[in-house]
């Protein structure tokens, strides 16, 4: 049972001013394991994975990340050229709103191959290719590869953010609200094809969300947010069947279908 | 309320304890004292006392029913056993890849090991993903135990057959499978892998007297493997056949 954890966070701790947005949040993620963060609204819980990603700076707590070649990162004093080169090469955030994940003025291939160029490769044709391997892996009609994404649907503008994230096959990836805003029907696609990613790509992922249906379908294990503190955490069906927290049941009696 | 309920990576090292006994050589998985109180803090924190040092030692190969009344406590105890549900004090030992662990100590990803290798749950309801065939949601625990998809697809078409399940609802999302429809694949894909642990939660609720056979000669053939079984049956006939001894709830606590 010795796995090596993924990534650490010890104690993370955030204030804005004096408000204190994340409270000494500690977890351990594991290769291959989604953990989902639920709570609403100002509990915490974007501040939280905007902290872990290094976009935001945090007064207190440690980081600790293994890379590809196992190398104990410590992220708070990764120097930020190197932390850009592993936010590239070894990890992915997906936006909530896709035209903040994408760039709208270039066509969907080269939202795709810009990631490909930023890891170092060149040749046009092997990125064209592989732009439309995954144009077809998240189910985007390969003869859209021209098109902008300002043409496409919502949901096809997320599965095109997914492609562009999952082409340089990263092991960490980040996703704040990923089905905020879609339809229904169009969430329950994307839900599925992240599900068979994660499954097949044996991606770690931090998934934030105010929806219980979609850490019921893709998350292992689920820590609940409120005022910035981590009030109950545990296996996704143990906090969804058997809640203890007092915020927990009204989440989850609030819920038509949990 | 303790505010840092995250699971510290220093928290607890206690898996194996040197106090445990188990009750026979034979033993698989023993509960030891199972406390559980539910708090309603939605209904004015209410306390609902559910269980009280409820005890069970399982042998391999042996079946146990839990009986008593609706309300008694039988269910709550069977999700404990899964660690569904998390007890409020007691120890749920299992015998898993030879090591002794208690799931009430466990960290999230080595109970996901535990759930994943040793204890197989077949719950009485399945829980259907959108899009996902039959057969896929049928195949995905043995794929997640490293069985290639062709090897685990062949297993699962011929739990399939044997339980009757229409050929062409195989690639078919359970979306709009009946209530005995859903319930075979659920044990399918239970019993397509070898867990040395099951439990069982009514696995015969909506099932005709010919499927209702299959899963009684499933669950015997299982036994004869070793296979260590907890169960709630309210079937009678199915309880008197594959069922060795009864834990009886009484379902006398009260608040």
């Amino acid at each position: 049972m010795m796995i090596r954890s993924l990534l650490t966070v010890d104690n993370l701790s955030k204030y804005y001013g004096d408000l204190c947005a994340c409270d000494r949040i500690s977890f351990s993620l594991y290769p291959g394991q989604v953990l989902g963060i639920i709570g609403e609204s100002g509990s915490g819980k974007s501040t939280l994975l905007k902290a872990i990603a290094g976009q935001l700076p945090i007064e207190d707590g440690e980081l600790i990340y293994f890379d590809r070649s196992d190398t104990q990162i410590n992220l708070r004093t990764l120097p930020e050229p190197r932390r850009r080169k592993l936010m590239k090469t070894e990890w992915g955030f997906v936006q909530q709103n896709p035209r903040d994940g994408l760039r709208m003025r270039v066509t969907a291939g080269a939202n795709i191959g810009e990631r490909l160029l930023d890891v170092g490769q060149r040749h046009y044709g092997n990125i064209r290719a592989e732009a439309l391997d995954w144009l077809n892996e998240v189910e985007i009609p390969g003869d859209r590869i021209d098109h902008f994404p300002s043409t496409f649907s919502g949901g096809m503008q997320q599965r095109l953010q997914l492609a562009r994230i999952l082409v340089t096959r990263p092991r960490l990836v980040l996703m704040d609200e990923p089905t905020g805003g879609l339809d229904v029907s169009v969430q329950a696609r994307l839900l599925d094809l992240m599900r068979s990613l994660v499954r097949t790509l044996n991606l770690s992922v931090i998934l934030v969300t105010h929806d219980i249906g979609v850490v019921r379908l893709l998350a292992h294990r689920l820590m609940v947010m409120q005022n910035g503190q981590v009030v109950e955490s545990g296996l996704t069906d143990q906090v969804l069947d058997d809640p203890h927290h007092p915020y927990t049941q009204q989440l989850v009696n609030a819920t038509l279908v949990p | 309320m303790n505010p840092h309920l995250s699971d510290s990576p220093t928290k607890r090292d206690h898996q194996q304890s040197p106090q445990f006994i188990p009750a026979s050589p034979t033993t698989r998985l023993q509960a030891e004292n199972l406390t559980k109180t539910f708090i309603l803090h939605t209904q004015g924190s209410m306390e609902l006392p559910v269980l009280e040092a409820v005890s069970l030692a399982v042998d391999v190969g042996e079946c146990v029913a839990l009986s008593g009344p609706s309300g008694s406590g039988k269910s709550t105890f069977m999700r404990s056993l899964y660690a569904n549900y998390r007890i409020d004090s007691g120890a749920i030992w299992v015998k898993h890849q030879d090591h002794w662990v208690d799931l009430s100590a466990l960290e999230p990803h080595e109970l996901l090991s535990v759930r994943k290798h040793t204890l197989g749950y077949v719950s009485q309801f399945l829980r259907v993903i959108p899009r996902v065939p039959a057969i896929e949601v049928a195949a995905e625990p043995l794929e997640e135990l490293g069985v290639d998809a062709e090897t685990a697809s062949e297993k699962i078409k011929h739990l399939f057959q044997r339980l009757n399940l229409l050929e062409r609802l195989w690639y078919l999302s359970p979306t709009t499978f009946s209530g005995g429809e859903k319930q075979r694949v659920n044990i399918a894909r239970a019993f397509a892998v070898d867990y040395p642990i099951m439990l069982l939660d009514e696995p015969t609720s909506a099932l005709d007297a010919t499927n209702r056979e299959v899963v009684m000669q499933l669950i015997e053939e299982r036994k004869a493997q070793g296979c260590a079984m907890v169960g709630i049956f309210h079937d009678d006939e199915v309880r008197q056949r594959v069922c060795d001894r009864h834990l009886s709830f009484t379902g006398c606590l009260k608040s």
